[in-house]
């Protein structure tokens, strides 16, 4: 064992699919780098397993720079672990000790049914987009970007609520598996700009009732989704979508 | 209107309507510990009864009381259907959960807290209300004249016994940090949310969390240890 590497006991959720029932599978992992990212160290398990003769253990993950929103871990009862503003892939190793336990779940909603193992599905987010999170133009030649003026407040809001990535992170660690971050960081980017305005009560309206159907649950703002949330997607888009509702329901 | 759905029944309408009941029942509890702090003033509870007739006998607050429980209906129901949705969203909870580091425990808490403040509420309706209104556990209480609401007097008995104090200033506690969520909580569920005037509304409800439900805490004891005695 070079240098600094370390030993760890991890508990891994396994479940052959949908249908049947999951349970926690211990799995010693020894010689573990501490440069290693999180879903290196799984690799490296799975390798194991898979020499051994088993089943390797199913994880979604596809960019590994923290962008597609993939990799959908609950580590140690926070998703994508113990660090704050990184998905599961900026997690390295160094954040855990020798010796320690780590438990790693899938996430946990009615909206969210696990496929197997870690992997849960997650069209939910996707009807809801298609429900109304866009706008309808004929797309031609990009036009000037001065003919659009906008205010450089509103674009930076519009932009930080576009770095939502979709990983669920906010349904994860939400109490009452809200989805509430999620919706409205989409109703917001929209929202804030001249080209979302046509469909603006519309689009909040559609989306809302789409968020409902899914069974998702009702936020009671604890504030745990902003403090999971690995873009730091604010509460104030929650509160953006509650007044767009409001409005949409009184006035459209 | 784009959409059929009605906005009483979505989860952002609930969340509305929880928000602005909350919102008057802060102002209904602003009201009752304005009266009630006739007492601190006046402790031969002259004040207090001056103030306690007027509120029992007003037709204006008369009719705000109907509002009044209303609101304390529509607040339970509302919270009794969002918590089932809510348990429905997640029927398999997580062997390890780290949401202390994330989010207030009483922010967790709100429905086993309101659930302690409507017990109590039911005990402190049949110590007050029930008796002013209709005087029927146990007829007037030992030293007050009859055909006279002497609230004062009621107040001195009921709070003779520790074991009601005790209970008072508990149900207090869980006032306190109901209100410390609940307050911010309402405005945001309002989607009044602004970052000039946030921060104000935050710092008013973390003051208004502490005092009142003090203020309201410090009557059974005032009454016990120093008129009482």
């Amino acid at each position: 064992m070079s240098d600094g590497n370390m030993n760890l006991t991890l508990k891994v959720w396994r479940q052959k699919n949908g249908n049947q029932k999951g349970e926690l599978v211990t799995y010693p992992v020894s010689n573990v780098s501490p440069d290693m990212s999180f879903l290196e160290m799984f690799d490296v398990l799975n390798e194991d397993l898979v020499e051994k003769g088993q089943e390797p253990i199913a994880f979604d993950h596809d960019c590994r720079e923290g962008i597609c929103g993939m990799c959908s871990m609950y580590i140690n009862g926070r998703p994508h672990g113990p660090k704050e503003g990184i998905t599961t892939c900026q997690l390295h190793m160094r954040s855990f000790k020798d010796g320690e336990t780590v438990v790693v779940e899938p996430w946990r909603a009615t909206a969210f049914p696990v496929i197997k193992d870690l992997v849960v599905d997650r069209s939910a987010f996707d009807r809801i987009i298609a429900a109304g999170g866009f706008i309808s133009v004929n797309t031609g030649n990009a036009q000037d970007a001065n003919s659009l003026p906008i205010s450089k407040d509103d674009a930076d809001k519009s932009f930080e609520a576009a770095a939502c990535i979709g990983c669920g992170a906010c349904v994860a660690t939400c109490k009452n598996a809200s989805a509430m971050l999620f919706v409205s960081a989409k109703v917001s980017q929209l929202a804030l700009l001249p080209q979302g305005q046509p469909e603006r009560y519309s689009r909040v309206q559609n989306m809302v009732e789409q968020m409902d159907k899914e069974g998702f649950g009702n936020c009671t703002n604890t504030g745990a989704c902003e403090v999971e949330c690995p873009k730091g997607i604010s509460l104030e888009n929650i509160a953006r979508m509650n007044r767009d509702y409001l409005v949409a329901k009184a006035a459209h | 209107m784009s959409s059929s759905s009605s906005f009483f029944t979505s989860s952002l309408g609930r969340k509305f309507v929880m928000g602005i009941t909350g919102i008057f029942l802060i102002t209904f509890l602003i009201v009752h510990v304005g009266v009630n702090a006739m007492i601190f003033l006046d402790s031969s509870g002259e004040l207090f009864n001056t103030a306690a007739h007027f509120m029992g006998t007003n037709w204006l607050i008369r009719s705000m009381e109907i509002v009044l429980f209303a609101g304390i209906i529509l607040h339970i129901v509302q919270s009794i259907v969002l918590t089932r949705r809510n348990q429905a969203a997640r029927p398999e909870g997580y062997a390890v959960s780290a949401s202390a580091v994330n989010s207030k425990w009483y922010s967790r808490s709100m429905g086993l807290l309101g659930t302690l403040i409507l017990m109590f509420l039911i005990v402190h309706l049949c110590h007050f209300w029930v008796e002013a209104r209709f005087g029927i556990w146990g007829g007037i209480p030992e030293g007050v004249e009859a055909g006279t609401h002497d609230m004062f007097a009621q107040m001195k008995v009921i709070f003779s016994n520790p074991i009601v104090v005790a209970v008072y200033v508990l149900a207090m506690v869980s006032l306190s940090y109901h209100l410390m969520h609940g307050f911010q909580s309402a405005f945001q569920s309002l989607g009044l949310n602004h970052y000039k005037y946030t921060p104000a509304i935050k710092a008013i409800g973390k003051w208004y969390s502490i005092i009142v439900p003090v203020l309201f805490a410090l009557m059974p004891l005032y009454v016990h240890f120093v008129i009482n005695k």
